[in-house]
């Protein structure tokens, strides 16, 4: 029998260790797996590498994990944020490490980590400094820049609705990161509103099938990084 | 030299942007001041508008009572699906930005060269936090980029200019700005002004345009301004 269902998501982020890399969904605060990354904050793991679009906003999610000083590098396109100068603090006292990714790439490079894809040519970033270093090569006269595929030891991701198997819907904008994500991570943790039993998803809707995911929560009432930062929230 | 009247708004701006944006057009607007042009859509054309965060037929901001924290733009702001919307996951969204699909993009600009090249996500200042975000994506893939920004700095400083000095977003990948003072083509031949804003003459925008500028008006004859000799007419000593 397939079961992926956890009891919490405390129980569901134990086994995180301290200097593993983990990958976190969302963009802005869409999506965020807030109940998720605030159990990692209390399960304690640091020295951690985090694979994330943006830095965190406010004092809550992953900005609160950067702040409690868990993270040891970001691998992001856009960690600046209106709300929130955790990530801005650490960068510039040196604290924190940031490997600069342009946003389509950050999501072809995990794509690729999932398909089974080791590197790619792409034409974004050429001729410009993110491209420094890194071997390029013309095709059709058009120069390529050569991305390495990106994977985690874990994931942890935001859904709409999931059932036993780990099939999984996703919210409008929430979706994001969220299913390339499940796809390169070696263990993908997915925190969702509603946990059905198999048979309650319609195949021919499934956005991310099961077979990508390890660890369902149930959290039926999940909080909005939206409106924990406009409360002014901090966590722990 | 006499002081001009004041340039176009942000909405003349943006209204102007709009016109050339062909019915049918799937489009995405960057963050900022490009995100007007989707208010001046000539009626009659249906386009829709991409935001790179994994949504197809965004529609305007919602009611301060409807706001849905899940259903969010590029720049973090909440939007609106429009009947005929998709969403879509990352990988999906920039397949559509580096795979062509998208027939245009308007961006803002710190700098545009004469030769296209765009400078818009770094003053390379070294306490500056690096973020890219999918700049770089949407010059490289979408077939056409335009720039939509004022034509100096607030100080003054001119954002058309020879060789871009900040860092750049892509190389040669801009083929026509919209100003507040004039809409300005980037050809072979460099930069060449296609209109100019109302009360304003052809030599007062290319005085604050730091390249040469073509007057390629409509009836124009052919005129060159600037700091240097356009490279159309450099001799070959």
């Amino acid at each position: 029998m397939i079961d992926k269902r956890v009891a919490s998501a405390a129980e569901a982020v134990a086994e995180i260790a301290d200097g593993e890399t983990v990958m976190i969904g969302g963009f802005g605060e869409a999506g965020s797996p807030i109940e998720l990354v605030h159990a990692l904050i209390d399960q304690g793991a640091s020295d951690l590498t985090v694979i994330s679009n943006n830095a965190g906003n406010g004092q809550v999610g992953l900005a609160a994990l950067i702040r409690c000083g868990r993270v040891a590098k970001i691998v992001g396109s856009y960690p600046r944020s209106s709300n929130s100068t955790v990530f801005a603090d650490d960068y510039r006292a040196g604290r924190i490490e940031l490997e600069l990714v342009p946003q389509g790439t950050l999501a072809e490079r995990i794509r690729a980590g999932g398909a089974g894809i080791p590197a790619f040519y792409t034409p974004t970033g050429a001729a410009t400094e993110l491209a420094d270093g890194k071997e390029q090569r013309s095709f059709d006269g058009v120069p390529h820049v050569l991305e390495h595929a990106l994977r985690a030891d874990w994931a942890l991701i935001k859904a709409g609705a999931a059932d036993w198997h780990g099939n999984l819907l996703f919210n409008k904008t929430a979706r994001n990161f969220g299913p390339i994500m499940a796809m390169a991570a070696q263990t993908t943790v997915v925190q969702a509103a509603t946990v059905g039993a198999p048979g309650s998803l319609d195949p021919e809707t499934v956005v991310t099938p099961g077979i990508f995911v390890n660890r369902v929560v149930h959290i039926a009432d999940p909080a909005q990084e939206f409106d924990l930062v406009a409360q002014g929230a901090h966590y722990p | 030299m006499s002081t001009p009247p004041p340039g176009l708004t942000r909405d003349q701006i943006a209204e102007r942007a709009a016109q050339d944006i062909a019915d049918g057009s799937y489009v995405n607007l960057g963050i900022g001041m490009p995100e007007l042009i989707a208010q001046y859509v000539p009626e009659g054309r249906e386009i829709v508008l991409h935001t790179e965060n994994g949504l197809l037929g965004m529609g305007p901001a919602p009611a301060p009572d409807a706001v849905d924290p899940e259903l969010i733009n590029a720049g973090k702001k909440p939007v609106t699906a429009n009947p005929g919307a998709a969403y879509f996951h990352h990988a999906d969204s920039f397949a559509m930005v580096r795979g062509g699909h998208l027939d245009l993009c308007v961006l803002g600009a710190m700098e545009v060269a004469a030769n296209g090249d765009l400078a818009n996500w770094s003053t390379g200042q070294s306490d500056a936090i690096p973020a890219v975000g999918g700049a770089m994506d949407l010059v490289s893939g979408v077939r056409v980029v335009r720039v939509m920004t004022t034509h100096c700095t607030r100080d003054g400083t001119p954002k058309l200019v020879e060789k871009c000095t900040y860092p750049l977003t892509g190389a040669g990948v801009v083929s026509r700005i919209y100003t507040d003072l004039a809409v300005v083509d980037v050809t072979p031949e460099g930069f060449a002004a296609v209109e100019i804003a109302p009360g304003w003459s052809f030599d007062e925008v290319a005085a604050r345009t730091d390249a040469p500028l073509r007057d390629a008006r409509p009836g124009a004859v052919a005129t060159n301004r600037g700091g240097s000799e356009p490279r159309s007419t450099r001799s070959s000593r």
